[in-house]
């Protein structure tokens, strides 16, 4: 697991790790839990250094840094991700910690005595950051008063996914220039979705006009107070968006009646490409992925210049890389001026 | 319980609302009875003599709906506890539900928990029997066999009776017996995997929402019921404003329904889940706590008459149950011990309310709806009792609790009155022990507090 880092190719990137300057450029949180509690400030703090990184990866892309050089990274997972778990994994990497990965992946929800009995172990090898993904919402609020590692959610049942909404934010920032008075539709199944919840804080917070859209069933007309504007109809949704973000639908919500069947869904909510021609031209098209295709989304579509659903790997990883950055620098300054409170007593 | 010896409150203010009073009184226990309540009483030489100076003396609080899960869930609670706690709190009569194991559906265990109590000797025990045969809603219990055990009203609780037939037979042959049904109203096919109110926090949570109508359609459908039957229903903790307006609609029509709200649902809402680290699984019971609009009516309602009394639905679950995830925590908060702390501080010390009324709805209120003869001072009534201490500011903490768990959503909070003493049947049965360290009857160790 443990991976040796060459010393030639360590470098410290100049002005790249902002020491605490004044102002809101850090983050001062112990964990991750959602983008709910960041403010805009912070967020942007987050997709500047994240963009820094990016360039980077791209014009550097063996580099290995020294950043969390001693620091242990656990990915316990829950839940199956291959791709996010190692788009962590690789984010850590790139910083120097060494990685673990805690499989754990099992058919039923892991329970609140069999977290913290794992958390417990995991936090017996050393760890520094543990990335979850678990089933239930509030699964790291909870994990949270049990472990002393910061913790990153990486997916908590419906409720939140903090680092794939940041990832979205910075390639929709990258694409329009500014995030700030676009206009963003996310259509499909936002009750049962974490990544819409993170999106929607997101985006809004950093002065988006978002859009949630889908069936009644499945957008309801609460989320409107989540300062975001709630419609149930496609045509009315794209009108007028810069950014279409879709989600995913599951084929278990029909058995439950939120949907009558998916070719309903298709019918009503899918893009495809006579509904791409409906939105404005330079619209992105965007999808967390992974695709139902041919559900919510055509592989017309999917394959159009417009289309972001693939190739945000990079930014992934630049966004995971960021905030670990962060996370890890505000615990240095917690140890500081605990340090200095103990040295003048 | 035997007689105990002749007692002498002196120097309280006795609020008796089913009397009218409130008054610098003493007050003459014998037997085990009120005997006496006058400006002033001068100790005989058998009396012991309790100082309730600058204390409230009330009626002993009735608890028409409480858990002490004994048998079978003795991690969580007991009848031994369990009427501990209930003393603590000031409460002299207590209704367990039926949802133990075994259940409380045959006259063996409504005679063991009648037994129990007696034993323990800390709170009149008034079992509630299953109505259906091990909550199962499909087969009578034997109703008028479990009335003559002891038991003092039926209930299937936290597993509602969906097949509105049985709840019809259910109310005609209850109403031969004069004996309510207390029904816990929860459509189950709407709470579905529902852990809190569906609404924005929920929303905002990812937590999966119950909706109003899980609750409010029950109401409705056994109230008219229970209209057309006659037989007596009474809705445990009514949690939002459509069952309210059901509740509303069928009395005003005649129907013999009573209702109960409880301390959490009049003074909380589904933000408390949210607050702190989040998902606070101490503001996880069912009904579940409602928005702000739904509180605040749920009051009104009571003012107004709509809901006839209050009641915890003290809930104990052992605390490891409590600390895990969300969605896995078990439903239900304690209740006794922080009742009248919580609505004092909440209503009566602002204002909104005299004190007359708190006592009243934990009191009298109660024992009409059941026409029962508890909840009062008046001469010849049982000596069960409660000594009050209001306007000093304590906090609720574990030191406050006698039950065997410790889910409770105050922990931690200041109040502004607490329970200190309370005597069931003229029998000390709580002695708060930073005021009565060496019981009632012995010397007090604090100043007392002003009573205003």
């Amino acid at each position: 697991m443990r991976e040796e880092v060459p010393a030639q190719v360590t470098t410290q990137i100049s002005g790249l790790i902002p020491q605490p300057r004044s102002g809101p450029a850090t983050l001062e949180h112990r964990h991750l839990l959602g983008v709910e509690h960041l403010s805009s400030e912070e967020i942007e703090t987050i997709l500047d250094l994240a963009a820094e990184y990016k360039r980077a990866l791209v014009s550097r892309p063996d580099e290995r840094l020294t950043t969390l050089r001693g620091r242990t990274v656990v990915n316990l997972f829950f839940e199956n991700s291959t791709r996010t778990r190692t788009s962590f994994e690789l984010a850590a990497r790139r910083l120097g910690g060494d990685v673990i990965n805690f499989d754990v992946a099992t058919s039923s929800v892991a329970k609140g005595e069999t977290l913290v009995d794992t958390a417990e172990t995991i936090e017996a090898l050393g760890a520094d950051f543990i990335v979850m993904r678990h089933g239930a919402s509030g699964s790291c609020n909870f994990l949270m008063r049990h472990v002393s590692a910061s913790l990153i959610n990486a997916g908590d049942g419906s409720h939140e996914h903090p680092t794939q909404a940041l990832l979205d934010a910075l390639t929709i920032r990258e694409a329009l220039g500014r995030i700030e008075g676009a206009s963003i539709s996310i259509i499909g199944d936002a009750l049962h979705s974490r990544v819409a919840r993170s999106a929607i804080w997101a985006l809004t917070k950093l002065g988006a006009r978002v859009t949630l859209a889908g069936p009644s069933t499945l957008v309801p007309i609460e989320f409107a107070t989540l300062n975001v504007r709630v419609v149930h109809d496609f045509r009315e949704a794209v009108q007028n968006a810069d950014v279409i973000y879709l989600l995913r639908v599951q084929t278990e919500r029909q058995a439950a009646s939120f949907l009558p069947s998916l070719a309903e869904y298709r019918a009503l909510f899918g893009m495809d490409g006579e509904r791409l021609a409906q939105t404005k031209p330079d619209a992105l098209i965007m999808h967390p992925g992974p695709v139902n295709r041919g559900v919510e989304v055509t592989r017309e579509v999917m394959d159009s210049p417009r289309s972001r659903i693939l190739g945000q790997v990079t930014n992934g990883v630049a966004v995971r890389m960021a905030v670990l950055t962060l996370l890890d620098q505000a615990r240095l300054r917690r140890e500081a001026a605990s340090a200095a409170r103990r040295a003048q007593k | 319980m035997s007689a105990a010896p002749s007692v002498l409150i002196k120097g309280g203010t006795v609020v008796d609302p089913s009397q009218g009073l409130h008054a610098r009184r003493d007050v003459l226990i014998s037997q085990g009875r009120i005997d006496a309540i006058a400006d002033a009483i001068s100790p005989q030489r058998s009396a012991r003599v309790i100082d309730a100076s600058g204390l409230i003396v009330a009626p002993g609080f009735v608890e028409l709906h409480c858990h002490l899960r004994e048998p079978g869930g003795s991690a969580s609670e007991t009848i031994e506890s369990g009427s501990a706690a209930a003393a603590a709190g000031g409460y002299t009569t207590v209704f367990p539900m039926p949802n133990t194991n075994p259940v409380c559906d045959s006259p063996v265990v409504v005679k063991f928990l009648l037994g129990r109590a007696a034993e323990v000797r800390r709170a009149r025990v008034v079992p509630i029997a299953a109505v259906t045969r091990e909550q199962k809603g499909e087969q009578l219990a034997d109703l008028g066999t479990l009335k003559a055990a002891g038991a003092g009203a039926f209930s299937d609780d936290g597993r509602p009776i969906m097949n509105a037939m049985i709840m019809r037979r259910a109310l005609t042959y209850a109403r031969m017996l004069g004996t309510p049904i207390f029904d816990h109203c929860e459509d189950l096919n709407l709470t579905a995997d529902g852990v809190m109110h569906e609404g924005s926090v929920s929303l905002r949570l990812g937590l999966r929402g119950i909706p109003r109508s899980s609750e409010a359609s029950m109401v409705a459908r056994d109230c008219g019921l229970s209209h057309e039957t006659g037989g007596h229903l009474h809705v445990c903790h009514v949690s939002n404003r459509d069952s309210i307006a059901a509740i509303r609609f069928w009395k005003d029509r005649g129907a013999p329904v009573t209702a109960e709200v409880s301390p959490h649902h009049l003074t909380l809402t589904d933000d408390a889940i949210a607050q702190g680290d989040g998902y606070d699984t101490s503001a996880k019971m069912k009904p579940p706590l409602c928005c702000e609009d739904d509180r605040r009516l749920l009051v009104e309602a009571l003012e107004d008459g709509t809901i006839d009394c209050i009641a915890t639905d003290h809930a104990p679950h052992a605390p490891a149950t409590k600390d895990t995830l969300f969605n896995d925590a078990p439903f239900g908060i304690i209740g006794f011990e922080s009742a009248f702390s919580v609505l004092y501080t909440a209503f009566v010390a602002p204002g909104r309310w005299r004190l007359d009324f708190l006592i009243e709805k934990m009191t009298s209120a109660p024992a009409k709806l059941m026409g029962a003869e508890w909840g009062t001072l008046k001469p010849g009534a049982a000596a069960d009792l409660t000594l009050l201490e209001v306007g000093v500011e304590r906090p609720f903490d574990l030191s406050s609790i006698r039950s065997r768990s410790r889910n409770s959503p105050w922990l931690g909070k200041a109040m502004l009155a607490r329970p200190v003493g309370t005597l069931l049947e003229g029998n000390e049965t709580f002695a708060h022990p930073a005021l009565f360290p060496a019981g009632l009857s012995a010397a007090r160790s604090l100043a007392p507090a002003a009573v205003s």
